[in-house]
């Protein structure tokens, strides 16, 4: 078991960024911890603090705004950081990449280790890719 | 200088799902001063949508927003329409409407399980997120998406529903009247939800009047409009229905707005699938060759108030100008009015009584010479300008506000 296993090896703690995003994904992302996909179970938890976090969920285009903010979360938190990007915009910037504030998308600005295509990705869809990456290791 | 204590919210807050900055000002525990700093969201949209087609619009508009995302095409598609002057067949009114209503009903629910949270009662969230799943699924069956629907185009709607799917979207509605009917009694009932909710918040009639409030917001406090009925569109003028209001102003009673109103949207739905069940199948969408030269404005009515949309074309392939005001544009400034004087802990259900979409309100800043009309400072140049007050500040030791 290498270091990167044994960090990851027990509950899943998640911290949420919403970049410009269209709200949608981050609906979706609420919607998992709710009674009918209920991600709790599988010991993942959103927390208020990336400092506590395991993993950093990224969705929406990454304005010019967001994105020295996005920096600093990222060095903030506690490596070995798993880092998701979430959603069309997340992946590539979607339908806002020609937007005159795009500064994304997710991979250009930090190091991503998964990414979860869709508009909005359907809560089975990300449910699917956490427990691919607590899998993977 | 004074010495007031500054807490700030956001602006990735773990409360907030979209990305925004309060900053309270507070003496002890009451709020003395608000404001509130946007544009972690903005994506340039209306620059956006000149670079597309009027097809492609709709899929841009759709994703201003993804609580709102049938309600941005619908004022499109009406200002589109105004400009090319077509009336729309029948089938599709109604179909628009059901899309319309069924969107009211599980944004809604989203505001009641959020309202549910901020106040710590999380039994109310887990409730009503588990009785909007249900309406998504629905969504899904009709337009093959839990959000962002995809459904409208200029002269119609992109797919039928099919006659076939009728019986299961009247039995979900019959359902759905009891599971409302459950929530709607356990927060109307409850003891502490009316003490921590009843007079917080408070909105007068002449505040609503003076911020140009819309939506819920206006309806929970006396004000009587609905662009639904006021400005009436798709099928709407032709159901029946009335438009839910209220007196009191305060946060139960917007809650109570929006409750009242799931039932009326529920009946909107019933009544549009009877007629149609008798219209004909498949007739959804004209043939639209061109978009003459024009200017249009829509008006619909989102689950937060009224969205606005005004297009000017030039008769080419994308529109010349695309404008849009959202909703919580104007309701966000009523927090002035609210949060002000209350304390910390009843600010936050205040902040979320008005179900502000951050989204939707996206603007960028910059600064503009009044007599020549030049641009003076660019957004570069503003953030460049505020960093170099923050380290005089520093210099000069004014420290914390």
């Amino acid at each position: 078991m290498g270091f990167k296993d044994y960090c990851f090896r027990k509950s899943l703690w998640v911290f949420h960024f919403g970049g410009a995003s269209c709200n949608n994904c981050d609906i979706e992302i609420l919607d998992c911890l709710t009674p009918r996909h209920d991600l709790e179970r599988f010991g993942i938890l959103l927390v208020g603090s990336i400092r506590h976090a395991d993993v950093l969920l990224v969705n929406g285009s990454i304005n010019r705004r967001d994105k020295d903010r996005l920096l600093e979360l990222y060095h903030q938190a506690p490596k070995p950081l798993l880092v998701v990007a979430i959603g069309a915009c997340g992946c590539t910037g979607g339908i806002f990449a020609e937007g005159m504030t795009f500064a994304g998308p997710v991979d250009k600005i930090i190091p991503v280790d998964a990414y979860i295509p869709g508009c909005p990705p359907k809560p089975e869809a990300i449910i699917a890719g956490i427990v691919k990456l607590a899998g993977k290791k | 200088m004074s010495r007031k204590t500054l807490i700030p919210i956001g602006p990735y807050h773990p409360l907030q799902e979209e990305p925004e900055l309060f900053k309270l000002y507070c003496d002890g525990e009451i709020v003395t001063d608000i404001k509130w700093e946007t544009g972690y969201n903005h994506r340039g949209i209306e620059k956006l949508s000149e670079s597309k087609s009027y097809d492609q619009v709709f899929f841009l508009v759709e994703r201003i927003c993804g609580i709102c995302s049938t309600s941005h095409p619908f004022a499109f598609a009406n200002a589109v329409e105004e400009i090319t002057g077509v009336e729309i067949t029948d089938r599709t009114k109604y179909i628009r409407s059901i899309i319309g209503e069924l969107e009211r009903i599980h944004s809604h629910l989203l505001w009641v399980g959020l309202a549910g949270h901020f106040l710590g009662y999380n039994t109310v969230f887990m409730w009503a997120w588990k009785y909007r799943e249900p309406v998504l699924d629905l969504f899904e069956m009709i337009t093959g998406n839990r959000n962002s629907y995809a459904m409208f185009k200029v002269g119609g709607v992109r797919r039928d529903i099919e006659n076939s799917k009728i019986p299961a979207i009247r039995k979900e509605m019959a359902l759905l009247r009891k599971k409302i009917d459950l929530l709607t009694g356990a927060v109307m009932d409850d003891p502490v939800i009316h003490a921590r909710t009843k007079g917080v918040g408070i909105l007068t009639r002449q505040d609503i009047l003076d911020y140009g409030a819309v939506g819920p917001t206006a309806r929970a406090s006396g004000v009587d409009i609905d662009v639904r009925r006021d400005d009436p569109y798709a099928a709407y003028p032709l159901v029946n229905w009335k438009v839910i209001t209220a007196q009191a102003g305060d946060v139960f009673a917007k809650a109570e707005v929006r409750l009242l109103e799931m039932y009326e949207s529920a009946s909107i739905i019933e009544q549009c699938v009877d007629v149609l069940e008798k219209l004909k199948e498949g007739d959804v969408a004209l043939k639209i060759n061109e978009i003459p030269e024009g200017i249009g404005t829509g008006r619909a009515e989102a689950p937060r108030g009224e969205v606005f949309h005004f297009v000017v074309s030039d008769g080419s392939n994308s529109p010349a100008r695309h404008k849009i005001r959202a909703p919580s544009y104007t309701n966000i400034a009523t927090f002035k009015k609210s949060c002000i004087g209350q304390t910390i802990a009843d600010a936050t259900i205040s902040l979320a009584a008005v179900d502000p979409c951050y989204c939707c309100t996206e603007r960028m800043a910059a600064a503009y010479d009044n007599s020549s009309g030049k641009k003076i400072l660019n957004a570069n140049e503003l953030i460049a300008l505020s960093m170099k007050r923050t380290s005089e500040l520093r210099k000069s030791g004014a420290g914390h506000e």
